[in-house]
C-alpha cells in the first residue's frame, strides 16, 4: 500500500508541498549493514526539539519569534539513562503534550533499551542526539551538513554505533 | 533530516529514517525510508503505547537490515484511527512565528485587493 505523505496538512500547504520542486541529492551514500541486527551498536537521533532539563540548554526559540524565517540548528545529547521527566520539548511546530508524556513516540531510548535487554540489538549507545526540526523558510541546512551532522557522526563513531534510527517528526 | 540521514551514512554508519513524509524523503533522496501514515509529532505511535511502538521499530530495524540500495522506501499499513480529530490535534495551540507571519501577510495581501 502507499501511505499518504500529506494526509495530515491543510489543503492549501499539502499542495505547496506536493508541488514544491525539489532538488534530489547528486549522490546517496550507501554504507550497507556490517553486521547482523543483534550485534549492531543503535544510537537515535530525532528532531523533535527534546533536551534534557537542567544539563543542556533548550533550543533557541527566541531567536526564531526574533526572526521566524530562522530555526536553531544546533544538537543535543541525550544519555541512554534519561529519565522522562527529565526530558524537556522546544519546537514550535507541533503539539508537544504526547513528547511530554512519552519520549518515545520520537526517540525511542526506553525501547531501544528493551531491544537490548532481549537481544533483539547488540546495544543502545551511551549517546542518542535531538535537534530541532525546523531549519527555516526556506530550510537552510548547511549547518547541519557541515558542523553539526558531522560531530555527532564522529561522536557516533567513537562511541562504536553500527547503525542509526532518525525519526523527523 | 535527509540530510542528517546522508552524513551519518557517508561516516560509515547504516541509517534507517521513519517518516510521515516518505514522499519527500525519497523526493530529497535518503539511504533508506520507512514511510508511517502517522500525525506530525508522533513518528512511532501514540504515547504510552508501547506494542505499537515496538511494531514500528522492528519494521525499520527489517528495512534496515533487508535493503539493498539507496533510496530505499517501504510504507507501513498501520492505521491511525480518529483522522478528524488527530488533523487537529497535531498542531500546536499557537502558530508558529513563520505560519502566524505567512497569514498575517496573505491577510494583508487580500486587503489590499479589495481595497
Amino acid at each position: 500500500m502507499a501511505i499518504d505523505s500529506y494526509k495530515w496538512l491543510p489543503g492549501s500547504f499539502a499542495n505547496y508541498y506536493k508541488t514544491l520542486p525539489l532538488e534530489k541529492a547528486e549522490s546517496i551514500p550507501w554504507t550497507p549493514l556490517a553486521k547482523p541486527i543483534e550485534e549492531c551498536c543503535f544510537s537515535l537521533v530525532a528532531t523533535a526539539g527534546l533536551y534534557v532539563k537542567g544539563k543542556e540548554p533548550s533550543f533557541d526559540l527566541d531567536g526564531e519569534r526574533k526572526n521566524p524565517f530562522w530555526g536553531d540548528p544546533t544538537y543535543r545529547t541525550i544519555s541512554r539513562d534519561v529519565k522522562q521527566e527529565e526530558i524537556g520539548v522546544a519546537h514550535f511546530h507541533i503539539n508537544t503534550a504526547d513528547l511530554e508524556t512519552d519520549l518515545n513516540i520520537a526517540l525511542p531510548v526506553h525501547r531501544f533499551l528493551e531491544l537490548e535487554a532481549a537481544g533483539e540489538i547488540g546495544s543502545l549507545a551511551p549517546t542518542s542526539y535531538s535537534v530541532m526540526g525546523y531549519q527555516g523558510n526556506p530550510p537552510n541546512t548547511n549547518e547541519w551538513e557541515n558542523r553539526y551532522g558531522p560531530e555527532m557522526a564522529a561522536r557516533m563513531k567513537e562511541e562504536g554505533v553500527d547503525a542509526v534510527l532518525l525519526t523527523p517528526v | 533530516m535527509p540530510v542528517l540521514a546522508r552524513v551519518i551514512e557517508a561516516a560509515g554508519i547504516s541509517t534507517v529514517t521513519v517518516t510521515a513524509m516518505p514522499d519527500l524523503a525519497e523526493r530529497l533522496g535518503v539511504p533508506r525510508i520507512v514511510g508511517v501514515e502517522f500525525p506530525f509529532g508522533h513518528t512511532l505511535g501514540h504515547a504510552g503505547e508501547r506494542e505499537e511502538q515496538m511494531k514500528v521499530i522492528r519494521d525499520a530495524l527489517r528495512v534496515l537490515r533487508d535493503a539493498s540500495e539507496p533510496n530505499t522506501v517501504e510504507h507501513l499499513p498501520y492505521e491511525w484511527p480518529d483522522f478528524e480529530r488527530w488533523k487537529r490535534v497535531w498542531h500546536p495551540s499557537e502558530a508558529a512565528p513563520i505560519i502566524a507571519l505567512l497569514i498575517e501577510q496573505r491577510r494583508r495581501a487580500r486587503g489590499r485587493n479589495s481595497s
